[in-house]
């Protein structure tokens, strides 16, 4: 049994009859759709405002992201953070309930810093509003934010408004070699803190490479990459494109069949690594400067790499791969407050369980 | 407050940090929004954390009122003590505890001021974005409760952008840490709710903020326009050109003329508005961006076009926009500063009626908002002593606020609801909308103890005037005699 609703509020009626939901999007991770009568969210998809010259667009929480980045794209604009799986599938509801960005979070922000405006059903099954649809607005709480990462556990969202930027003229991706990993961050919080203002910075763990994506006019790219050059003579490369973005936002780099994420700070990439040395195969990709550790690993590395994570500190979220359980690994935390936010919102327990 | 209830109150702190004198109350009875006055029953100046859980708990478990303050200077009234409440003055709570250069976070208590921030990071070429106009006295405790802005929000977003991490104690004295050191964070965030709560849900006691690389270069235009429209049509031309300018300020005359007054910071003569443009990156990029800035406002119809040559140049510049709201005070013995947003593309509009609406009321009305960003700041000059001045100019206040949400924007970009706006939240939000925030802020707050009467209009507000009994009273904590 699933629902297919084709409006906002044929999703409220859907939430008022059924004692257990829970929303599904492009389904392109799988480990965050939790029990429930699964309330398919694909009919609900568009674009419903988008004036250019406001730097913002509404749209329909299953509108899938390509869709969305076409139409910018159409008009010179995009969403900064490089929304991730979007050639998979993903929906924008999915993910801002999942949290999700990709390398450009780096320079101007992750999604939550983009998320202006969410219509959404709450656990009694009625419409509500919050934030807005102007690119500036601090009126009322900011639920938006809290519905980042929020996996769908407090609301369905029906309707999101974002705040957009116009594309950079042009762009350059450079790959800077490193001999180790200690290395490498001293070269990346050198570039984090350069006057060079990348737009996005990455850590390739096994291959000891950094990835720099500078955005801007052609001629201050050319002078910029030359000059990254001569910084570290005869390890940098200037890449033909910039396929190496894609296959971050797509988790192509890695061979495991799941992939988690786990956020970190660069003071914590070397610890990490080592950490991870035992585990063979587990494969890792530093993105947004260090911001992230995406992991990819195969589900019988699972329990291990939830232990290692739990004796870094640190916690983690698995978004692909098959096998059920809890995506949560790693340090688990629990609130007071998040039960009572979750009884405000949803004093039913309609929709999965935080 | 009776003996026994100060007492109390009184064995949590050393009695020097414990106000309850009328003449040390009453500096404390306003914030930037002068034309509210509320009387605190007692001032706390605690100087560690441990000792806000305390007070917070007292409260709490009395059910006394209290609000937070940092250096006062909401224009939403959003620190405006509650009437015989307690007011927790966190100035001393002013430590940054740390600038971590790899990290690009400092870690800082709510009394530190905004600029230290950036003042601190500065020997790693790092600084802390928000700059809202108050910055060398305004405290970031009260920049995240208000989730305050600045010029550069287009490009870098308001405070809470800005903010990765906090430790806060709640209402309930739930002593409590969201998020943390790491730009990216998984689960429902926490932190991005408590940031703009407007102190409703608790008091935020150390931040967790991301830095940024200072720009390397700055192009700072400074352009003269005959009409506010063509200084509008000057922005739109900006815009869409695909530029992302770092700032787009505009001032019209009458606020000109009252920097000029307050700082002589030498705005083109004449001009009915002025424009700010400022481009910033590195040099190459700046310099390749600021060949096309020029050829667009080459074509709009500025009669002056100065560029800043230097940082003192672009100091200049900058003072006569930041002095702004306190320059107007220099044409009038009251004003009051408004905050709505409008769509970009509307701008133009909403000036027109703006000016129709102060020639109509009499009241003269200056200009000086983010056009990047539709942010309006009209300021309404009044004379308060006249009888009526008052309600005058806040209808006036009113009738733009309900135009902005007319026009599809917002009563407040960055100054927050507060004691000002409350009323007219529901312009913006249904009732089932205010219900569930309400809900939200009963989950951090189910005695409603923290800054009651800011946010949400109605019945609840004790903040202006006190009917019926005290809150002490209603504790049993002092009675009648």
């Amino acid at each position: 049994m699933s629902e297919r609703p084709v409006s906002a509020e044929d999703v409220a009626a859907a939430v008022r009859g059924h004692s257990q939901v829970c929303a599904v999007g492009g389904g392109t991770k799988r480990p965050l759709v939790g029990a429930g009568v699964p309330i398919e969210l694909s009919a609900l998809s568009g674009i419903t405002e988008y004036e250019a010259s406001e730097y913002t667009f509404t749209a329909m929480a299953g509108t899938p992201v390509g869709e969305v980045e076409d139409a910018l794209r159409a008009k010179g604009q995009y969403l900064p953070f490089d929304p991730l799986f979007v050639e998979a599938g993903a929906t924008l509801g999915g993910t801002v309930a999942s949290g999700l960005s990709g390398p450009g979070r780096f320079r101007y922000g992750g999604i939550r810093d983009f998320l202006i405006g969410v219509q959404f059903v709450d656990g009694r099954g009625q419409l509500v509003r919050s934030g807005g649809k102007v690119v500036k607005n601090a009126a009322g709480f900011d639920l938006p934010k809290f519905m980042v990462g929020s996996l769908g556990r407090f609301g369905i969202m029906t309707e999101l408004s974002f705040k957009v930027f116009p594309a950079p003229v042009g762009s350059v991706t450079l790959k800077v070699a490193c001999p180790d990993s200690a290395e490498a961050m001293e070269r990346l919080a050198e570039i984090s803190s350069s006057r060079w203002e990348a737009d996005a910075l990455d850590y390739q763990g096994g291959e000891g490479a950094l990835f720099l994506r500078l955005g801007g006019p052609r001629k201050a790219l050319d002078l910029l990459s030359q000059e990254i050059g001569n910084r570290w003579p005869g390890e940098v490369t200037r890449l033909e494109n910039g396929a190496i973005w894609t296959d971050v936002k797509e988790a192509r780099w890695g061979a495991g069949t799941h992939l988690a994420k786990v956020p970190v700070t660069p003071s914590r990439i070397v610890d990490l690594e080592e950490g991870l040395a035992s585990l063979e195969g587990v494969q890792s990709w530093y993105s947004s400067g260090g911001a992230v550790a995406w992991l990819s690993f195969d589900g019988s590395d699972r329990e291990a790499l939830d232990r290692r994570l739990t004796d870094c500190g640190l916690a983690g979220l698995t978004v692909r791969g098959e096998g059920g359980g809890s995506p949560w690994l790693g340090q688990r935390e629990s609130g007071k407050i998040l039960g009572a936010v979750k009884i405000a919102l949803d004093p039913e327990g309609k929709f999965p369980a935080t | 407050m009776n003996q026994s209830a100060l007492n109390e109150l009184s064995a949590l702190l050393p009695a020097e940090r414990v106000m309850t004198q009328d003449a040390h109350l009453a500096a404390y009875e306003s914030d930037g929004l002068t034309a509210f006055k509320a009387r605190p029953r007692a001032v706390v100046v605690p100087e560690t954390a441990e000792e806000v859980i305390e007070v917070v708990r007292w409260c709490h478990e009395r059910e006394v009122p209290f609000v937070a303050r940092g250096s006062g200077t909401s224009l939403s009234g959003g620190s405006l003590p509650v009437e015989d409440g307690i007011v927790i003055a966190l100035n001393r709570l002013n430590r940054i505890l740390e600038v971590d250069p790899i990290d690009r976070v400092a870690v800082v208590e709510p009394g530190v001021i905004n600029l230290d921030v950036s003042r601190a990071a500065e020997q790693y070429g790092l600084h802390f974005a928000p700059d809202p106009s108050s910055q060398s006295i305004c405290t970031i405790g009260g920049n995240v409760a208000f989730n305050s802005g600045g010029a550069h929000c287009l490009k870098y977003g308001m405070t809470s952008n800005h903010v990765m991490g906090l430790k806060a104690v709640l209402a309930t004295g739930e002593a409590v840490e969201f998020g943390g050191r790491s730009r990216e964070q998984i689960g429902p965030d926490l932190t991005g709710l408590f940031c703009g709560s407007e102190g409703l849900f608790g008091v935020g006691l150390e931040f967790t903020l991301r830095l940024l690389p200072k720009a390397e270069d700055f192009h700072t235009v400074l352009a003269g326009y005959g009409s506010l429209e063509e200084a509008g049509s000057a922005v739109s031309a900006v815009i869409e050109s695909g530029l992302l300018p770092g700032a787009l300020e505009i001032m019209d005359a009458l606020a000109i003329e009252a920097a000029e007054a307050a700082v002589a910071c030498g705005y083109p003569k004449g001009a009915e508005a002025v424009l700010i443009v400022e481009l910033e990156g590195p040099v190459e990029k700046v310099a390749a961006e600021r060949e096309q800035l020029d050829r667009i406002l080459k074509d709009t119809n500025s009669f002056e076009v100065r560029v800043a040559a230097n940082a003192e140049e672009r100091m200049t510049i900058w003072r006569g926009r930041k002095s702004a709201f306190s320059a107007v005070g220099r044409l009038s013995p009251d004003f009051i500063v408004q905050d709505g947003v409008v769509p970009r593309s509307r701008l133009g509009e909403a000036l027109r009626r703006i000016g129709e609406m102060s020639k109509e009321t009499g009241l003269r009305v200056a200009n000086v908002f983010h056009a990047g960003d539709g942010n309006l700041h009209p300021l309404i000059l009044y004379d308060g002593r006249v009888e009526g001045g008052l309600e005058r100019a806040e209808a006036l206040a009113g009738r733009i606020l309900e135009m902005c949400v007319e026009m599809g924007g917002s009563i407040t970009g960055e100054h927050g609801v507060g004691m000002e706006k409350r009323d007219f939240l529901p312009g913006m939000f249904s009732d089932y909308d205010i219900a569930v925030m309400k809900r939200v802020r009963a989950a951090f707050d189910p005695k409603e103890v923290a800054n009651p009467g800011k946010m949400f209009p109605g019945a609840e507000a004790p903040a202006l005037s006190q009917h019926g009994l005290h809150p002490l009273e209603k504790a049993g904590v002092i009675s009648r005699e």
